[in-house]
């Protein structure tokens, strides 16, 4: 980002702690965009005429008599069909060595959508994941999260999902993302030939965590642009919030800001809403969805970063590791898509919404039967049957190396049953069971 | 002269403003940046300086940007018109807005200037009047809409003129009244009120009686809600408050239904927009867009109008009581709300309470749910508010500040579970945590005896020992074994899955199980309790769980049909053979 020639430079800070920097300069606006010795910053509070920044590249070695020059706005991406294809970092500067974008330029952080303008969401999203296409089905417009611990391979399924999906576009968003985590997505979609329809704005573990906090953005920014200009279906693909938040957390705290729970800034929930809610449909046929990564500290989602954000996403997809099977499975019963109801049985076959809640309820009565063992009772031959179900269950349509569509999880479903079960047994409504109860 | 200010100091959305005159607490003001002017409200003053919330986003304002204060509160417009309309947090008409994405400083009026009412009158000229007094009425969407003495006007007053019978529009003078001193004043049909304070021109507000049919029975049967009463809902994420709160807004027996969407998804206010103009209301046949107002304040609009929106919607209700109607005020979710206030507490250095709350959030919140209620007007007409507000404790945890700060104030408690959400047993209200205070209340319970029969209070409370003692059970089985305890113990278990599965859980999503009348609630709690009063013959515990399933089958096919249809009719014979088989005389 180039600085105007014309500013004025400041260089007498007056105060500095880790993340800012606080000096006297007038005819500021607030949020507004700053150099630091070169390093980008952000105004995040003006007193008087006391101008706080926030430096994103952290305040390490900046001297009292660094040079400040204000850009005169605040954190903008210049959009146009350029973006695809091309690999940038937190500010929206090329780091595929292409050259720089030609767009108009456009301020990050804009306008929310008016909500009577939204329409419902109604496309189904297409994985081949059964543990998602069947049990917790995805809509275009939708906002969800994987929820997973931080060994889990959730950056290969949500490589996956992005490839399946036949979005227009996918964007990219990762924060704090090893370098070889980047490299593998870059892989990934290289391979699958679908690099003109990406766009990345990456940190890495190797820049600033401050940054990070540009980056959701940044991304849904972008997809803004091809949303509403260009009408097309984008899936923004962030990863990992949590890192996002500790960023967040960073910042505040040293901001003196009283911290709520887990130490996180009492705003999380509007912060992750103001990100997450840029996920919608729009009247005009585009699109966002998003799909996140939120990692967790010992399966724990009562942490206020997971907390926040199952209170703001439609849903949440779990993965656990299925040590009967020893893969790892989108767990039936922590996961939930709220908008699933919007496809299953409408755009799907009739049957899915009562196969995919039979055949969960089956898996629970499974895992009653396996409690019963653990505790040395009895089983009955009930409880021998749904152990037998559910094992085949998980390796044939819960694990994430499935990849069927969803006629087939269906026809899966029945078969299982009949397998394993009576008709009385799986209680499903007797038209259906007439015409989809596989033939002895 | 009003007082102008500059701009000083800006964190986030608090900004303070050094005002060259007298401001008042709460007092709104205008910050005029770059061609736009941003709504904010006073909320500390120390000297000069007056500390204000800002309800857009602050990016690019300046120090020394010109504030120009207001005068007035934070006000909401009343008149005819409010029904049906989406409105934000701070009453601007979505609607009216231009374009997609919504735009800071773009407020728009509320109602609409040209459009004529059927204007009747009710008073006549030489009536004493004073204010909420009803001068007539104008039919909006088919209820009638009292066009009253504005709420302001404190004194008694005198009609000098009244507009005869015809079309008006909503700013033209409807009457002319005449205070002690002989001064005259206009009426139109619009008035104005400060959100935060409530409107009390009312001669009384006994303690609420008449149950409130919601049609969900594990309200209105267990534990239920009065027409002006209040209740809320604390849940985990994802257990089915906003499901529940949109079931009960779509049946329950109210003229007026206002939802209050506070920090929430946008979407889920989507689906009412959808949706409401299609569906029935069950009690008018209307459409129940009709009766319904939005205020879509959602988590990605600005935060401190997520504040005012709860008190934008409870001053509208308190308008619609004035009337004599019923309103029904749902908000989802009131823990956005205090997170707002929380926002600005931490923002202005104050003294955190617990979970760095504001120290007087208690107060607050139960200064909002006292705004609810039943009233006698001056008139004589009764109207009520009944407010029902949804709580999203951190981590799913009921220890925490706005729950329990709630919990002080409402008298229903609506307690929704992880486990039975997880089991989808829905509505997953926990049927042993929850309760209704009104069913200790004598005024309900005469009114009950009254409407249902003296039986059905003794018999509630023997349902709700059914269910503790079921859970009891429950846990000795899962600790001894299904052969370690007597059979009866599997008994007392089944009946009380018995209550929960045909009683208790309902499908939200069915068209005729989504929603009960009270007396088919009555039928079906006698059938089953008939059942829970007979004595049955098993040889062994495998027999009793899968008799009882059956029965609860047959149950269950009943209440998805249509109340006595001969389908209905016909699950019910098939019931009383299955009981004939097992019972004992
Ligand atoms: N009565 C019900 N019948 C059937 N399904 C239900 C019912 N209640 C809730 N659900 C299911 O649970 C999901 C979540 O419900 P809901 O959105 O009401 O949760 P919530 O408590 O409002 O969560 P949050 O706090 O995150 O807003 C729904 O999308 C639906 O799938
Ligand atoms: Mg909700």
């Amino acid at each position: 980002m180039a600085t105007k020639a014309f500013q004025k430079i400041y260089t007498k800070i007056t105060a500095i702690t880790k993340a800012t920097i606080t000096l006297k300069a007038d005819g500021v606006g607030y949020d507004e965009l700053a150099t630091v010795n070169g390093r980008l910053a952000q105004v995040v509070k003006m007193m008087r005429d006391d101008v706080t920044l926030q430096v994103f590249g952290g305040t390490d070695g900046i001297p009292t008599n660094a040079e400040v020059t204000f850009l005169g706005k605040s954190p903008t991406l210049k959009v146009s069909d350029q973006l695809a294809g091309r690999f940038f970092n937190a500010f929206g500067d090329p780091i595929d060595g292409g050259p720089a974008i030609e767009g108009s330029e456009v301020a990050i952080g804009g306008p929310s959508v008016n909500p009577v303008r939204r329409k419902q969401p109604s496309e189904l999203i297409a994985t081949g994941i059964a543990g998602i296409d069947l049990n917790n089905t995805l809509v275009s417009g939708q906002k969800i999260p994987f929820f997973a611990d931080p060994d889990q391979p959730f950056n290969q399924v949500m490589a996956n999902v992005a490839l399946r999906a036949k979005a227009d576009k996918i964007i990219l968003g990762g924060m704090g993302l090893t370098n070889d985590d980047y490299l593998y997505f870059r892989n990934v979609f290289e391979n699958a030939g679908a690099l003109n329809r990406i766009i990345s704005f990456v940190n890495t573990t190797e820049n600033p965590p401050v940054e990070r906090l540009l980056v959701p953005d940044m991304s849904l920014t972008a997809a803004e642009y091809f949303a509403v200009e260009k009408n097309e279906n984008v899936l923004v693909l962030l990863t990992d919030m949590t890192l996002y938040a500790d960023a967040l957390s960073i910042v505040s705290n040293r901001m003196d800001q009283i911290p709520s729970k887990d130490s996180m800034p009492g705003s999380l929930y509007s912060d992750l809403a103001k990100i997450y809610e840029k996920a919608v449909q729009f009247p005009e046929g585009g699109s966002i969805t998003i799909i996140a990564v939120t990692t967790l500290a010992g399966g724990d989602i009562t942490h206020a970063i997971p907390d926040n954000t199952g209170y703001i996403t439609e849903g949440q997809l779990f993965l656990r590791k299925d040590s009967d099977i020893g893969k790892v499975i989108v767990d039936p019963f922590r996961s939930l898509s709220r908008l699933k109801q919007l496809v299953a049985g409408k755009k799907t076959r009739e049957d899915h919404p009562p196969v995919m809640n039979t055949a969960v309820r089956l898996f629970a009565d499974a895992a009653n039967a396996k409690t019963k063992m653990e505790n040395g009772f009895d089983l009955s031959d009930y409880d021998e049957r749904t152990l037998a179900f559910a094992k085949e269950y998980s390796n044939d349509l819960l694990a994430i190396d499935v990849n069927i569509n969803t006629t087939e999880m269906l026809d899966k479903g029945w078969d299982l049953f009949g397998r394993h079960f009576t008709k009385d047994e799986v209680a499903i409504k007797q038209e259906m069971v007439d015409k989809y109860w596989p033939k002895a | 002269m009003s007082t102008k200010g500059i701009v000083r100091g800006i964190i986030a959305n608090l900004v303070i403003v050094e005002a060259d005159g007298p401001v008042s607490q709460n007092e709104i003001c205008y910050l005029h940046t770059g061609g736009t002017k941003l709504m904010a409200e006073v909320i500390k003053v120390t000297g000069k300086d007056a500390y204000v919330q800002v309800f857009e986003s602050t990016r690019g304002l300046k120090i020394n940007d010109t504030v120009i204060f207001d005068g007035h509160m934070l006000e909401v417009t009343l008149g005819p018109g409010i029904l049906s309309r989406n409105y934000d947090g701070l009453q601007n008409d979505l609607d009216k807005m231009d374009g997609v994405f919504l735009q800071r400083g773009d407020y728009t009026y509320p109602l609409d200037n040209d459009k004529l009412w059927d204007f009747k009158p009710l008073a006549k000229v030489g009536d004493s009047v004073q204010a909420a007094s009803w001068l007539g009425e104008v039919d909006e969407n088919g209820q009638p809409h009292k066009i009253m003495v504005p709420f302001v006007m404190e004194e008694s007053y005198t009609v000098k003129t009244l507009v005869a019978a015809g079309q008006y529009r909503i700013h033209d003078t409807i009457a002319e009244v005449e205070d002690g001193q002989g001064k005259m004043h206009t009426i139109t049909m619009v008035q104005k009120w400060p959100v935060k304070k409530a409107i009390k021109a009312y001669k009384e507000k006994p303690r609420p009686f008449k149950l409130l049919e919601t049609g969900v029975r594990i309200i209105d049967t267990i534990n239920p809600i009065v027409e002006g009463g209040t209740g809320f809902i604390p849940g985990p994420f994802g257990t089915g408050k906003t499901v529940l709160q949109h079931a009960i807004s779509k049946q329950a027996e109210a003229d007026i239904v206002i939802i209050a969407a506070c920090g929430e998804r946008a979407n889920e206010v989507v689906e009412i927009f959808t949706e409401f103009p299609e569906l029935d209301d069950p009690h008018t046949g209307r459409k129940l867009m009709e009766r319904t107002t939005i205020i879509a304040n959602t988590s990605n609009m600005p935060v401190a109008s997520r504040e005012a929106s709860v008190y934008t919607a409870m001053t509208i209700g308190e308008y619609y009581r004035s009337q004599g109607l019923r309103v029904l005020l749902m908000a989802d979710s009131t823990s956005r709300w205090a997170q707002a206030l929380r926002e600005m507490s931490n923002r202005l250095e104050e003294l955190p309470g617990q979970d760095a709350f504001p120290m007087d959030l208690s107060a607050i919140i139960a200064n909002f749910y006292a705004r609810a209620g039943y009233v006698y007007l001056n008139s004589g007409d009764v109207g009520s508010i009944t407010f029902i507000g949804t709580v999203s404790p951190a981590g799913g945890n009921l220890k925490e500040p706005v729950t329990e700060s709630t919990k002080k104030a409402a008298r229903c408690f609506y307690a929704l579970q992880q486990s039975r959400a997880d089991s989808k047993r829905y509505p997953a209200v926990n049927p042993i945590d929850s309760y209704s205070k009104y069913l200790e209340y004598p005024e309900f319970e005469s009114y009950i005896q009254d409407r249902i029969g003296d039986g059905w209070i003794p018999m509630i409370n023997e349902v709700k020992i059914i269910l503790q003692r079921g859970l009891e059970v429950s846990e000795q089985i899962n600790i001894l074994g299904d052969d370690g305890v007597p059979v009866d113990y599997h008994v007392t278990f089944m009946k009380s899955e018995m209550i929960d599965f045909v009683i208790l859980q309902q499908d939200a999503f069915d068209a005729i199980d989504m929603m009960t009348p009270i007396q088919r609630q009555e039928y079906m709690l006698n059938k089953v309790m008939d059942i829970v009063h007979t004595d049955f013959k098993f040889d062994s515990f495998t027999e009793v769980s899968v008799y009882f399933k059956r029965l609860i089958n047959v149950m269950r096919q009943m209440n998805y049909s249509e109340f006595e249809s001969d389908k209905f009719k016909n699950f019910e014979k098939e019931l009383s053979d299955l009981i004939a088989e097992r019972a004992v005389s």
